[in-house]
């Protein structure tokens, strides 16, 4: 989902993840309407939200911190497993899981942010904005890994300013101005869409 | 050195193992629910009360009077959490502070209207033990080891079990917690027992060494806010550190002058800390 | 922050004046002696209160303005007693006394910010060293056990000011009138607006050029001057002195909570209170004697905690809102600027 400041992208994903409620409309997941689940049961319907600014905490371990990421009922039998195999994803995070968080560089924090989702097992990840803040190289190896979480069957819904990157990761685009749809199709038909082309991507 | 002076270093040790715990259970509580307890000390007076009335009024063996008290103020620090402090959240700050000082006067009133403003007193004592060239009393260094040992188990709930992680978590960050599956308001209900629990550990090694009035969470209440500020407000290893550093400023003073202007000291001593590092002692 | 002010808006300088003017006209009345002290010791407590909501009402919240009483009250007994100094003079130096306290503990307190919890927490601080310093003091201010102001000989009575419930009576009238005339001049004066500014935002006050240390200042000396007034007279009053009643945590908070019972954003909300709490704790005392003393904290900290939860104006909190409700104020930010009870200020963040 890409869009100018202020489309509602980072709005429309914490309403998913029941951080605010809507006032009117319906969300529905699974036959299920969202806005009636309370915020901290959403986890165990299989959504994880990565929150902008990452928001680990930062005077936990990484490890504590995908502890946290575990907290559900039904993710703690899979603690071990599922930390494991963060750590096969991320070889970075399992060098320093006895850091401090805070003491983390930003593409690690990065990591250990989507790493902590994926503790409790979630079949579709929102992830707001992860390139925001890294260098070049490092926004390159998070979308690398987006990739491969994809490839490992779970739904991914993104949002993203760096549009250009993101579309060559994902299937679907979706264009967001003021709280609209304004544009949406599959990735390669948006990235020649040369309305899109023209407003982020910079080409003329 | 003076035997005198190194007695009362050992004993300002001594002191600050028995301030630990409640700087512990309050600053617990403040981390996660953000809220202050003004009658923190008051739950630890219906504490003693509890422990005091059990043994030598209905004969129960100590022990298990003990054992009665921990669970009964945690079930107190629940109750206080659902009736006055949960339907102010998110009212300001010093609402709910005021609200925590009303249930202070309800306390101190029960007791009164119950016990009366008689001294009383558990009449339990332990022999001194002689550790070379001081005397130390046995009570209170039993005490303290069982303050010690409060301490370890809360941290070590705090280190390896989920809520404990997420408790820690959450003193950090509360707005993104449901994210991790955490419900907030199940935390706050357990910080709080938890928090009521070490107010009646606390009471527990308290009873043992103080007569006990129902005023008598005056004398060590206000000293307790001032070490989890010098700490730093929900800094639980800073306000354990803090504790024994009042410990020993009020056990040394005491030394130099008297009991009473040893508080003095500390408490000029807590203003000037706030005024210097108005985020504590151990703040980075 | 601005309802408050409706109230002695509509009462007006005149009214007022006519209030006092009537209420001194009680002692003719020739009420039975019990009625006046239950009288003069609310009035005094109305002093007290009204002089801790003046700041508290700005976030300004102190859980130590027992330690003014104290000063007030202690520096004139001691002087009268150990120096022969009259309480016509005492009193004054009392209450300098307690500024001087209150300019060293405000000063550094607003200079580096130290705000909310914090403040609340050094205040505390305060009130206990001056109970603590009075308990240990005790050779000459006779500890806990409390002392006595000397008896003067009876013709030197009216110069010791020692004398019947009907000078005390004036003399609290007095106090009062001039807390709520304070009240009014504040509330006329710029300062006002620059401390609803500073309780909203100190930062932003900062920097639109109000004096965040001065404005803090100015009030807190204002407030600390009531209480160690109010505290002076009631120990000359009762001629009887106690660390316990006039320092420490237990008075600050029955301050606390007579002005918070009462409604601490209206001039006449502390009087409401101190009439409640007095007339609480001589209802409780007639009603169940001294075997019951548990009773009154019990029902005091009841009321308190249920004030909070359902009535965090008070009682003139009502009174205010039933005008506003029969006429809606025009201004769409109405509520949205000043939410019941509202005291914004969050835990200090540090100098």
């Amino acid at each position: 989902m890409v869009g100018p400041n202020g489309a509602g992208k980072t709005t429309l994903l914490r309403v998913i993840s029941g951080l605010i409620r809507p006032r009117v409309g319906t969300l529905r997941y699974g036959g299920e309407d969202l806005t009636t689940v309370p915020p901290h049961e959403l986890p165990a319907l299989g959504i994880a939200h990565v929150p902008e600014n990452r928001r680990l905490f930062p005077h936990l371990t990484v490890e504590e911190n995908l502890k946290v990421g575990a907290y559900a009922k039904r993710a703690r039998p899979h603690f071990a497993a599922r930390r494991d195999h963060v750590y096969t994803l991320f070889p970075r995070l399992k060098e320093r899981r006895h850091q401090l968080a805070g003491t983390l560089s930003g593409g690690e924090q990065q990591m250990c942010a989507i790493g902590r989702a994926l503790m409790s097992g979630p079949r579709i990840l929102l992830l707001d904005e992860p390139s925001a803040g890294l260098a070049p190289i490092v926004v390159r190896q998070v979308f690398e890994l987006v990739r491969h979480i994809r490839q490992e069957g779970l739904t991914v819904l993104i949002v993203e300013q760096n549009v250009a990157q993101v579309l060559r990761v994902v299937d679907r685009a979706y264009v967001l101005e003021t709280g609209r749809v304004a544009a949406e199709g599959s990735a390669a038909a948006l990235a020649a869409d040369p309305a899109i082309r023209r407003s982020y991507l910079g080409v003329h | 050195m003076d035997p005198f002076l190194l007695e009362a270093l050992l004993n300002g040790v001594l002191l600050g193992g028995v301030f630990a715990l409640p700087v512990l259970g309050l600053n617990l509580v403040f981390g996660v629910v953000d809220v202050i307890w003004l009658c923190y000390a008051e739950l630890v007076m219906v504490g003693m009360y509890t422990v005091w009335f059990l043994h030598t009024q209905a004969g129960w063996p100590l022990g298990l009077a003990f054992a009665v008290c921990l669970p009964a103020i945690a079930v107190l620090g629940l109750l206080l959490h659902l009736l006055v402090v949960r339907p102010l959240l998110g009212r300001p700050p010093i609402n709910q502070v005021l609200a925590t000082g009303g249930v202070l006067f309800v306390l101190q009133g029960s007791a009164t209207l119950v016990f009366s403003t008689d001294f009383r007193s558990l009449g339990v004592e332990m022999p001194p033990m002689e550790m070379g060239e001081v005397f130390v009393s046995g009570t209170k260094l039993a005490a303290f080891v069982a303050a010690l040992l409060g301490a370890a188990a809360l941290w070590a709930f705090l280190k390896f079990t989920y809520v404990g992680t997420a408790i820690r978590a959450i003193a950090r960050d509360r707005e993104v917690m449901p994210l991790m599956g955490v419900d907030p308001r199940r935390i706050y209900l357990i910080a709080s027992a938890v928090g009521g629990a070490l107010a009646g550990l606390a009471a527990c090694l308290l009873v043992v060494q103080l007569d006990m009035h129902p005023f008598v969470g005056l004398s060590f209440g206000p000293i307790t806010f001032m070490i989890c500020v010098m700490g730093g407000l929900g800094n639980m290893l800073g306000g354990f550190l803090a504790a024994f550093l009042m410990g020993l400023i009020v056990s040394t003073g005491g030394f130099w002058w008297n009991t009473e202007m040893s508080y003095v000291v500390a408490f000029l001593f807590f203003i000037l800390v706030i005024f210097l590092r108005p985020r504590g002692l151990f703040a980075r | 922050m601005t309802e408050g002010r409706n109230i002695s808006a509509m009462g007006g300088t005149a009214l007022g004046a006519a209030a006092v003017l009537a209420l001194a006209a009680v002692p003719l009345l020739s009420l039975p002696d019990y009625f006046m002290h239950v009288l003069i010791t609310m009035l005094l407590t109305a002093v007290a209160g009204t002089g801790w909501a003046l700041m508290g009402r700005f976030g300004l919240v102190s859980f130590g303005h027992g330690a003014f009483l104290g000063i007030g009250a202690y520096t004139m007994a001691l002087l009268w007693n150990l120096y022969g100094i009259t309480p016509w003079i005492g009193i004054p130096l009392g209450v300098a006394a307690a500024m001087a306290v209150g300019v060293m503990l405000g000063y550094p307190s607003f200079r580096l910010r130290v705000v909310g919890h914090y403040f609340a927490l050094v205040t505390l601080a305060a009130g206990e060293i001056v109970r603590i310093l009075i308990v240990a003091l005790r050779g000459v201010t006779g500890g806990s056990l409390g002392m006595t102001p000397q008896q003067a000989p009876p013709e030197a009575a009216f110069a010791a000011m020692q004398f019947g419930k009907a000078g005390f009576w004036w003399l609290a009238l007095a106090a009062w009138a001039g807390g709520l005339l304070a009240w009014r001049l504040l509330d006329r004066s710029m300062s006002s607006r620059a401390l609803a500014a500073i309780a909203e935002d100190e930062d932003a006050a900062a920097s639109i050029g109000i004096r965040v240390t001065r404005e803090k200042l100015k009030v807190m000396m204002i407030s600390v001057a009531l209480a160690a007034l109010a505290g002076a007279l009631t120990a000359q009053y009762r001629m009887y002195l106690n660390p316990e009643s006039l320092a420490g945590l237990a008075p600050s908070l029955q301050i606390v909570f007579g002005a918070i019972a009462g409604g601490m954003f209206s001039p006449i909300g502390p009087t409401i209170g101190a009439l409640i709490t007095i007339g609480l704790d001589e209802s409780l005392r007639v009603f169940f004697g001294t075997q019951f003393i548990g009773a009154a904290p019990l029902v005091y900290g009841l009321l308190l905690v249920m004030f909070m939860l359902f009535l965090p104006r008070g009682i003139a909190g009502l009174l205010e809102r039933r005008p506003a409700a029969r006429v809606p104020q025009p201004g769409p930010h109405r509520e949205a600027a000043a939410p019941p009870g509202s005291l914004g200020e969050k835990p200090a963040t540090g100098a």
